[in-house]
């Protein structure tokens, strides 16, 4: 799409609602924000950005092949350090590569909603990574969204390409620091996983309790391709909607939804879309909710189009208060005959026997019910390296899940 | 002195009376064995020492270590100093076993304890997530050897398991009671139900009862009551001459 077609798009869109999710009035935020200080290193950032990105599970100065942070609009640093892979930021990566324009906005629409539409129009930021064909990577990259300034409307558009039979772990730790009052992330992400190419993308919240967050993600799949997506959302949020669509569309193509939200307040709308459009591919999405307080809509949606696919939803939420909802929705859509599709939903409470057994090994009440809940958070990854997993069993272990507020 | 005392207890469940008027006493350093058959009210007994709610206390007392804790929450009693291995426990998603361990007992060396029970493999399974009936039985016992209670209670420690897992089991029974040191020394003590006495040929037991209709009718030496039950069955023990 030329550049002018894309604007063009995105300014008539400038007002449509998304489909899902409360509405957020754009006019509320402002979209300057001072520019920040670019740095060669990893090492050289301010201290409260490390600390904050290693809250999510980023260590930046630890083993990975490379970083990138955008703090507020600005990109400091984008660095590879591993020669198969490539991590620009996205301004210079649509100057440096003119075949950028067969991917930039190739999977998110600019018109999809008001979000997509503020992000199209504004100048280009987020990273740019490539995984370079067949070259395989172990250390995760490391990338940090930084939303440093109050009422700030923070946009990014990222794009990922794993190039032909490459292997690719990306974590990325999205945060505000405690004195942001207020704020709005609007991120577009769109993956290009190639023939044969493995994913893994790891995206860990910590936002604020006045932060709204509307991340829009498109993902391609192809042939032989596969892609583990895992988020995690363990701190207090104001509004956060997001429903990530990936479409399998190459044989044995294969997507697997890891969502883990452990909710006190707010009005959480999360959830995935998977399109399974080609021979043999398969697709799972387990989401695991814990409610203690605030709205939590878990979505799946999964669409078998050829025979032969096969599809597996689980949404299951423990609920332990009244002042919380969770409301799931699993949704299955077989458009073919020879499809294997099923789902499973439950929302419950904490097992009484459970809580009488580890209460008679001494636990009190309350540290018997955090012992269940980080239990029932701890999901189990396939696809991901050592390091990683423990990473992300790390960031459930360390956080203070009660029962009840 | 009594480590564990019961007084005239009774306790129902919903509009049933399970316990009547039930009396026992534990010293320090002994090891009881309760036999009776199924719905005699052995299992109520247990859980209502270890302070499961559900039960209704109608009448009576509970007292452990002088402390009258009829009233107690679970946990406090756990901390005071009772243990219990449950017959079917429930699993535990997420949580390791090697984790629960060190949750129970910081101190503890989970592999040492692991390896007594041959249970390494074991370490970093889910709690009792798909585990057999006797590898539930080594679990618990596992999970007793970190807790280290002064007062272990064990419901048919020795059903659905091997001949071989038997002999572990009953090993780990006499160190929680300290049946390796001499007599004297001894200050922990438990209470085991077992049906058929297997667990008897490899642990060592001061004193039995025979529970029927929600009281003891019999009590004895273990060896003794075992075979009188062989040889008459439960109701050969009513009106016996045993000293209650």
């Amino acid at each position: 799409m030329h550049v002018s077609g894309i604007e063009d798009k995105a300014r008539k869109a400038r007002d449509k609602k998304a489909l899902y999710g409360t509405d957020v009035d754009l006019e509320s935020y402002e979209s300057e924000a001072k520019p920040q200080v670019i740095v060669a290193n990893a090492e050289d950032l301010p201290s409260v950005v490390k600390k904050a990105a290693m809250d999510v599970g980023v260590k930046l100065d630890g083993e990975s092949s490379g970083s990138f942070v955008q703090m507020d609009q600005t990109p400091v640093i984008a660095k590879s350090l591993y020669e198969g892979v490539e991590i620009m930021d996205m301004a210079s990566a649509l100057e440096k590569y003119d075949f950028l324009q067969d991917y930039w906005w190739k999977l998110v629409a600019p018109d999809a909603d008001k979000y997509t539409a503020e992000v199209a129009a504004a100048p280009p930021a987020g990273y740019f990574i490539r995984a370079k064909k067949g070259m395989k990577t172990v250390f995760p990259v490391k990338s940090c969204l930084y939303l440093g300034s109050s009422n700030l409307n923070q946009r990014v558009h990222n794009v990922i390409i794993a190039e032909e039979g490459s292997e690719l772990h990306v974590i990325t730790g999205c945060t505000t620091p405690a004195h942001v009052q207020r704020g709005l992330h609007v991120g577009v992400s769109e993956f290009f996983i190639q023939k044969n190419a493995k994913v893994s993308f790891t995206m860990v919240h910590s936002w604020g309790k006045e932060v709204e967050v509307r991340p829009r993600t498109g993902i391609t799949i192809a042939e032989g391709g596969s892609l583990s997506n895992n988020y995690i959302l363990l701190k207090p949020v104001k509004t956060i909607q997001t429903f990530p669509t990936a479409t399998l569309a190459g044989r044995g193509a294969v997507a697997s939804f890891n969502t883990v939200i452990y909710a006190t307040m707010g009005n959480i709308d999360v959830g995935s879309n998977v399109n399974l459009n080609a021979p043999e591919t398969s697709a799972e999405s387990i989401s695991r909710v814990v409610c203690v307080g605030g709205e939590v809509i878990a979505r799946g949606r999964m669409t078998g189009r050829v025979p032969g696919a096969r599809a597996h939803l689980e949404c299951v939420g423990l609920l332990l208060s009244d002042k919380g909802r969770i409301y799931s929705i699993p949704e299955l859509d077989g458009q073919s005959r020879d499809l294997d599709m099923s789902h499973e939903a439950a929302v419950g409470r904490i097992s009484e026997e459970e809580l009488e057994y580890l209460m008679s090994r001494g636990l009190s009440s309350e540290e018997a019910t955090s012992v269940i809940v980080r239990g029932f958070l701890d999901v189990e990854i396939k696809g991901l390296p050592d390091d990683l997993k423990q990473e992300i069993k790390n960031i459930t272990q360390r956080e203070d899940l009660k029962g009840a507020p | 002195m009594w480590l564990l005392e019961i007084e005239d207890l009774s306790v129902s469940i919903g509009s049933k009376q399970v316990l009547k008027n039930f009396n026992l006493r534990i010293s320090r350093g002994e090891t009881h064995v309760l036999f009776g058959p199924n719905g005699t009210g052995k299992t109520t007994l247990l859980n209502v020492i270890a302070g499961i709610p559900r039960y209704v206390i109608d009448g009576g007392r509970i007292v452990f270590k002088g402390e009258d804790i009829t009233h107690m929450s679970m946990d406090e009693r756990a901390r005071l100093g009772i243990g219990m291995a449950f017959q079917r426990p429930p699993a535990i998603r997420g949580l390791r076993l090697r984790d629960l361990i060190k949750i129970i007992n910081p101190k503890a060396d989970a592999m040492a304890i692991l390896k007594k029970m041959d249970f390494e493999a074991f370490a970093d399974r889910d709690v009792n997530r798909g585990f057999s009936g006797g590898e539930v039985k080594r679990s618990e016992m596992v999970q007793l050897l970190a807790q280290q209670p002064d007062f272990v209670m064990l419901d048919e420690p020795d059903s659905g398991v091997d001949l071989e897992n038997i002999k572990l089991i009953g090993e780990a029974i006499n160190t929680l009671t300290q049946k390796d040191q001499r007599p004297s020394q001894r200050t922990k003590s438990g209470v085991i139900i077992t049906h058929f006495g297997h667990i008897l040929d490899y642990m060592k037991a001061d004193r039995a009862h025979v529970m029927l209709g929600g009281s003891i009718v019999c009590s004895g030496n273990p060896g003794e009551i075992l075979e009188q039950i062989k040889k008459s069955g439960y109701e050969g023990c009513v009106g016996c001459t045993c000293p209650v």
